[in-house]
């Protein structure tokens, strides 16, 4: 591919991330009053349609200053960290037959990666706040998030050992006869309970947990950095569901129409089922959510890779094709 | 090489542009927002209070208890990574190894969990 073709991709992939995440928040926020019985935005445009755009404006003239005693270049820095990995992300995702910025043969390591490396936006962000609610934020991001990558990875072993591909063109083919979502619901199960995590999504948000660290990490972030930390959440959720319909459930694949389209379809209802969790459950104590993650998923996402990988072996020694 | 090119130029232009959208956006707002600090403004929140002492207070242990634990287990997953991909290829020799490299690794978790690295309080 051409450098210009790519990187003329590239701004319109990241042209459409960004719109996609400002619907989204006004999405959450309709969909949110329509679960709590109340309307939610309404005002600007039709069904307050434009409201991220003027949010988007206001965000962009309010006022964001350092705090004394705070590291001004690493407090900059860390918003912009939030959004950046996440986007990147993207780079590998297949939104049809063919339309993938790279198809890289380590798209699921690499997704997976950049999906982790917000965490350093949180944790330095917190640290250069030089506030006490902020750093108890940003050690409660780290250690949350480093329990729920230790299966992160693993919850998805089964979906590459059955592909035995870490490409994620060629899982999405894989899935043409079966999507892996009926022969690893618990590997979904699993993958999803990381997602939220990674996206610090509620109920998993406890980095931010309003009613006891005011607003966590963000407590003294403000204006268009508090809304790169925003733009990396509504990302994160995007990606995590771009992720999942691809690993699970046969990414563009789908009869009649267009495969974009049904990835874009795909990735629309479980990004609502992000909101539809946030509305329903309520926020574990941290100990638990700690304790979860090492004594249920981690066991669970070993199990889930035994039995998957004895399943192959033995339908592979008996038909000989795995 | 050649291969290896046409897989991360994309993701390196990709990346370049993201990271000029988030400086862009940093710069932007130092511009365009407005700028009126004083003292009791740009004072760090601490519910009503001045702030007293520093705010980088010594905090708990069993934070680096969590990401001492996930240095074990990720690098078992960093393991696992290529041996998934390949298992299928393999003779059983490559299956049953792995699994005696998972019962040592359970066999440890057991110890950690014993020992209460898990427990919160």
């Amino acid at each position: 591919m051409n450098a210009g073709l790519t990187i003329l991709m590239s701004l319109a992939l990241i042209m459409a991330l960004l719109v996609a995440a400002g619907v989204f928040t006004w999405v959450e926020r309709r969909g949110l009053g329509f679960l709590q019985e109340r309307l939610g935005p309404n005002r600007v445009g039709p069904f307050g349609f434009l409201q991220w755009i003027a949010d988007t404006v206001k965000l962009l003239t309010k006022e964001d200053e350092v705090p004394p005693g705070g590291d001004a270049v690493t407090f900059r820095l860390a918003p912009a960290l939030a959004a950046i990995p996440v986007l990147a992300g993207f780079a590998v995702v297949g939104f049809g037959p063919g339309l993938t910025l790279s198809a890289l043969d380590m798209g699921v390591i690499f997704a997976l990666a950049m999906l982790a490396l917000t965490v350093y936006a949180m944790v330095l962000g917190a640290w250069a706040s030089h506030n006490r609610y902020a750093l108890l934020g940003g050690l409660r991001a780290a250690a949350q998030m480093l329990s729920y990558e230790a299966f992160f990875g693993l919850s998805l072993m089964g979906v590459v050992m059955i592909s035995g591909s870490l490409n994620l063109g060629q899982i999405v083919e894989a899935q043409s006869g079966l999507w892996f979502i009926v022969t690893q619901p618990l590997g979904f199960a699993l993958f999803m309970l990381a997602g939220i995590a990674a996206a610090h999504r509620l109920p998993f948000d406890l980095q931010e947990s309003e009613q006891d660290l005011v607003a966590g990490f963000m407590t003294e972030y403000s204006g268009m950095s508090f809304a790169l930390f925003f733009l990396g959440e509504y990302l994160a959720i995007i990606l995590v569901s771009a992720l999942a319909v691809t690993l699970f459930f046969g990414g563009w694949l789908g009869p009649i129409l267009p495969g974009p389209v049904w990835f874009g379809l795909k990735v629309g209802a479980l990004a609502l089922a992000f909101i539809w969790i946030r509305a329903i459950l309520p926020r574990p104590r941290y100990d638990q959510l700690v304790a979860f993650a090492w004594k249920w998923a981690l066991p669970l996402a070993l199990l889930n890779l035994l039995l998957t990988g004895a399943i192959v072996v033995l339908a592979g020694a008996g038909g000989g094709a795995a | 090489m050649q291969e290896f090119l046409t897989n991360y130029a994309p993701i390196l232009i990709f990346m370049g542009i993201a990271i000029g959208l988030g400086l862009v956006l940093i710069l932007a707002a130092v511009i365009i927002a407005v700028r009126n600090p004083d003292p009791e403004k740009v004072s760090a929140y601490e519910c009503g209070f001045n702030a007293f002492d520093d705010a980088r207070m010594k905090f708990d242990v069993r934070f680096y208890l969590v990401s001492i634990l996930f240095i074990i287990f990720d690098l078992e997953i960093a393991f696992l990574f290529p041996w998934a991909v390949s298992f299928a290829d393999m003779s059983m020799t490559a299956f049953w190894s792995m699994m005696v490299f998972l019962a040592v690794l359970t066999v440890g978790f057991a110890y950690e969990w014993k020992k209460g690295a898990l427990e919160w309080e």
